[in-house]
């Protein structure tokens, strides 16, 4: 288990054109790139997708944990893949499944490395979600890099007792997950139950009205971003409901007894 | 033996580790000990293998920790982490303990016996049948460390053991360590329990920065006050008791209660002589 796939998901603050843009059009990109990888299912469209992304991850210069984060997720890829691939899908639609995880994978990777919890919080509010549930939001993706840290150190210390996570058959490899998962689980409950009592005690909560001391404001580029964005989801929405898109599937599968 | 040659080691780019050399004969009792941060854990790790060396060799009993398996080297590194929720996951404390046996290939019967030996020892024989996850930090710290020790490994390597305890578990846990090291297993303990160090009358390898500040017995460098306070630790409360009567002719270096004792039992029996 590698940590290198949280740092692709961990806020860096940076000053870069994507730092310093407000979090709703970057959400409003991550959620069109995130909609656009559901309802095509080709594999040159979420190439396309996927290729778009580089730009962006170049001009937030946090290439390194971007490629953290993609490398963290080629083993649930491969998973995809081969899931797929092994139950009749044919070679190009396994592939098409790969992709779209990856498209997704990476478009949040960049929106939470160039998004502060804070902003997110703020924005949250500004959408109307109540403070008591943006903070927890906000404080859940925070606890992510301290949770893989901690995980890490579950796996050290299940290994130092002989547990040996890459041997055996795959059911096997995942029963050998549960002592790794229990300690994790009971610990983020512990963690949360001692941060909520540590909130408590000081004092969150007590004020029904919060009033506060940033404001998020949208200014010109961030207008244009999301006014972008939104167009090149309905142009995409338009264009897989009126033009045909080449497949591109050969149909190579393998061949199963039951039949495709 | 456990042989540090050379040991370098990097956190992504940050070097944690420099050039450590360290020998730790079979049979030996060593604490480390350093202020946070300075690579105590880390070097820890690399014992067992989770962790492998930039640069240098960790060798474990002649082999080198690169060419083989954490599984392979906990038969014979036994490792218990500092925080006992990291490892607790099974219904009972009695399946806890056994978990390592189980992966090691113990026959049954040799685990059940083993198991209930540890829990007896470390006074955890009523909850053989209770969840460990509802224990108390300190019950839950001693079920962590009899998971590591049932496989009764040569080597035992205790991260920061006395955290939570209080001082009768610490005294039941030094005494079963005391015991573990006198029957010839080598212990390696980390820890800022300058009390339980003094207790215990180990080697000290005091690390600071990533590097080895000092290393011999633990009265030459627990009385020395510049390389403790170096090491952001305190001097034992003998020591600071003994410098501080240092111009009435008390010696600064007696770190031990009873050679503390002895030496105020003979000053003052001077000083009735003298006076009364």
């Amino acid at each position: 288990m590698s940590l290198n796939m949280f740092e692709g998901f961990k806020f860096k603050r940076k000053d870069t054109l994507l730092h310093r843009m407000d979090p709703r059009p970057k959400f409003l990109i991550a959620l069109t790139i995130f909609l656009l990888s559901l309802i095509y299912v080709n594999v040159l469209v979420l190439l396309i997708l996927l290729t778009v992304q580089v730009p962006l991850v170049y001009a937030s210069k946090s290439m390194r944990r971007w490629f953290g984060s993609m490398r963290g997720g080629t083993i649930l890829a491969a998973m995809i893949f081969f899931m797929n691939f092994l139950t009749g899908s044919t070679l190009v639609f396994s592939a098409t499944m790969t992709l779209r995880f990856l498209v997704l994978v990476s478009a949040f990777s960049i929106f939470f490395m160039t998004t502060s919890p804070d902003d997110l919080g703020l924005a949250l509010e500004r959408i109307g979600l109540p403070y008591t549930l943006s903070f927890t939001f906000t404080t859940s993706v925070r606890l992510v890099p301290t949770i893989a840290i901690e995980a890490q150190t579950i796996v050290d210390a299940q290994r130092s007792r002989g547990l040996e996570l890459d041997r055996g058959s795959v059911i096997e490899r995942v029963r050998k997950y549960i002592p790794i998962l229990i300690p994790l689980i009971v610990s983020a409950i512990r963690r949360s139950t001692e941060l909520a009592e540590a909130l408590e005690s000081r004092g969150f909560g007590a004020v029904k009205h919060r009033e506060p001391l940033a404001t998020l404001r949208m200014k010109r580029s961030d207008w244009a971003a999301a006014i972008t964005t939104t167009l090149v989801l309905v142009a995409g929405v338009y264009v897989q409901n009126t033009m045909p898109i080449p497949s591109f599937d050969t149909g190579i599968r393998i061949p199963l007894p039951w039949g495709p | 033996m456990i042989e540090v040659r050379g040991l370098c080691f990097a956190y992504d780019d940050v070097e944690v580790l420099h050039n450590i050399d360290l020998r730790i004969s079979d049979g030996e009792f060593v604490a480390v000990m350093g202020e946070n941060g300075a690579g105590k854990t880390t070097l820890i790790k690399h014992f067992n293998g989770l962790l492998k060396p930039s640069r240098g060799e960790v060798l474990i009993d002649g082999v080198s920790t690169r060419e083989s398996t954490v599984a392979n080297l906990s038969r014979v590194v036994g490792l218990v982490f500092q925080n006992p929720d990291h490892q607790l996951f099974s219904e009972t404390v009695f399946e806890e303990v056994a978990f390592s046996l189980r992966n090691l290939g113990y026959p049954e019967e040799t685990v059940r016996r083993r198991v209930r030996f540890i829990l007896e020892t470390l006074d955890l024989g009523g909850y053989a049948e209770e969840s460990p996850l509802m224990l108390s930090g300190g019950e839950r710290k001693r079920v962590a460390l009899a998971s590591v020790l049932v496989s009764e490994p040569k080597h035992i390597i205790l991260d920061e053991p006395t955290i939570g305890q209080d001082y009768q578990q610490k005294e039941r846990l030094r005494n079963f360590i005391v015991q573990m090291n006198s029957q010839g297993r080598t212990v390696v303990i980390v820890t800022h329990d300058v009390e339980f160090v003094v207790d215990c009358k180990p080697r000290v390898v005091l690390l600071s920065r990533g590097s080895i500040l000092a290393d011999g017995p633990y009265d030459s460098i627990l009385s020395d006050r510049i390389l403790v306070e170096k090491a952001s630790l305190i001097p034992p409360q003998i020591s600071i008791l003994m410098s501080s009567l240092a111009g009435l002719g008390f010696n600064p270096k007696i770190i031990d209660l009873y050679q503390a004792r002895s030496a105020l039992e003979k000053r003052l029996c001077e000083y009735v002589s003298e006076h009364v």
